[in-house]
């Protein structure tokens, strides 16, 4: 009957409506393993000294108005890409919006990573959404419940997210090895450009992951000349064991401030001559 | 004495659950498989593979596992602690945790047949780490619970 079962469940999507009900019975296990955690940082909250707090608030403080100022050039910066994407004709994709979620329990089977995040389905999470930290790309929701959600990290051996290399735009896939602190590429070419320290980040192909958010760092190569492929691997930007706080994507055009402008298509877009020195009158959809 | 078997096993179900670092997670005892083997030797009039069978049900969507993944392993290990209870029972404390040594890896096996049916790599040796944790634990769970046994005047 088990074996029946674990067939069922592996071969067919006939369990799944049955599975989100069980997922539910989950949640309060994961809220109450959760509470030794929660008074630890409620302790730590309540009994810190007044001076920790004073030098705490003046670092935060410096940190804002630093990254304000770099915000401003950010928002310079961002206007003229989308401008330049406008020209193009390609839709406007760097304003996506994000919702904080809080980690709820990690999966306790050592081969898998996945965690369990405190927002679900009433809070606008979906199957296939990607989730970031503060430094890069996590992972993305393999399952939702009402008020909790699955999320599959990058480093997880049956996971796999196309990339590109930031130095150079070429497109390649990074999948999970089952270890943390690593990633490995897949058919990478012994011709193609790549070297130790280059930046990764996502190439918003296959359209499931958002387009360019910080994946991993390439840490190490090695040409066997024995082989067909070089054998890459990288080390993941996000603090995947770190993080208590992740933040879910909604792409621009999914939730909130639609900013996809549809007015012009492929063939509207390749009559326009671009002219750069003008700069309103040129953007598609105005003439 | 069904409500001490049903509140062990929920109690066992929210520590195979805490969340551990993710280096540590190997190392992880299998609290349910432990206390399955204590309820299958010690009260098998009240304990059968049917109640294993839902036990690894329960645990196995606790931990968003496969279902069935951990149930497969757990009546193998009770049925076999159901025919051997008489002898086990007999037998010193550290004698028992050997036993319970090897159920536990008995257990693990199955799982991690399952896991790697569903393509997971597994890492040779490294899950009996955590058995012989679980196994180091036998002792202590006997005397617990005979101590609350005695307590509520149970058999």
């Amino acid at each position: 009957m088990t074996l029946v079962l674990l067939g069922v469940e592996r071969y067919t999507n006939y369990l799944s409506s049955l599975r989100h009900y069980f997922n539910t019975i989950a949640v309060p296990f994961y809220w109450v393993s959760d509470i030794p955690e929660r008074i630890g940082l409620w302790f730590d909250d309540t009994f810190e000294s007044r001076y920790t707090l004073m030098e705490e608030n003046k670092q935060l403080q410096q940190r804002v108005l630093l990254q304000e100022a770099r915000l401003q050039k950010m928002a310079a910066l961002a206007n003229e890409a989308n401008r330049l994407r406008g020209l193009m004709g390609s839709s406007q994709l760097l304003e996506d919006k994000v919702v904080v979620a809080e980690l709820l329990g990690v999966s306790p089977d050592p081969k898998v990573h996945k965690v369990v995040l405190n927002k679900g389905a009433q809070d606008g999470a979906y199957i296939g959404q990607a989730v970031l930290d503060a430094y890069g790309l996590v992972g993305q929701i393999v399952a939702t419940t009402p008020y909790t959600s699955e999320v599959l990290f990058i480093t997880d051996d049956s996971h796999a997210i196309p990339a590109q290399l930031i130095r150079n735009n070429v497109r390649t896939v990074i999948e999970g090895v089952g270890d943390l602190y690593q990633l490995r590429l897949r058919y990478v070419p012994s011709s193609m450009d790549i070297v130790e320290g280059d930046l990764l980040v996502s190439s918003g192909l296959g359209g499931r992951f958002p387009a360019g958010y910080p994946v991993a760092t390439v840490s190490n190569i090695n040409r066997d000349p024995g082989e067909s492929f070089v054998r890459v691997h990288a080390t993941p930007t996000a603090q995947l064991n770190r993080s208590r706080y992740l933040l879910l994507v909604f792409p621009a055009g999914v939730v909130g401030d639609v900013k996809i402008d549809t007015s012009n298509d492929g063939n509207e877009a390749r009559d326009v001559k671009i002219d750069l020195s003008s700069n309103r009158s040129a953007l598609p959809g105005q003439e | 004495m069904r409500w001490l078997i049903a509140s062990s096993i929920i109690f066992v179900l929210f520590l195979s659950i805490i969340p551990l670092p993710f280096e540590l997670r190997e190392w992880r005892p299998e609290f349910v498989a432990l206390l399955v083997v204590y309820w299958a030797t010690y009260s098998p009039q009240h304990f059968g593979v049917f109640s294993a069978w839902v036990c690894g049900i329960l645990l196995d969507i606790v931990c968003l596992n496969p279902l069935g993944q951990s149930a497969l392993g757990l009546i193998v290990v009770a049925y076999i602690s159901h025919l051997s209870y008489q002898r086990i029972r007999s037998y010193a404390l550290w004698q028992q945790s050997a036993w319970a040594f090897v159920l536990v890896g008995v257990y693990q096996l199955f799982s991690n047949w399952v896991n790697s049916l569903a393509g997971k790599d597994i890492e040779t040796m490294d899950f009996l780490g955590a058995t012989l944790l679980t196994a180091l634990l036998w002792p202590l769970v006997v005397m617990v619970l005979r101590k609350i046994k005695i307590r509520f005047r149970l058999p």
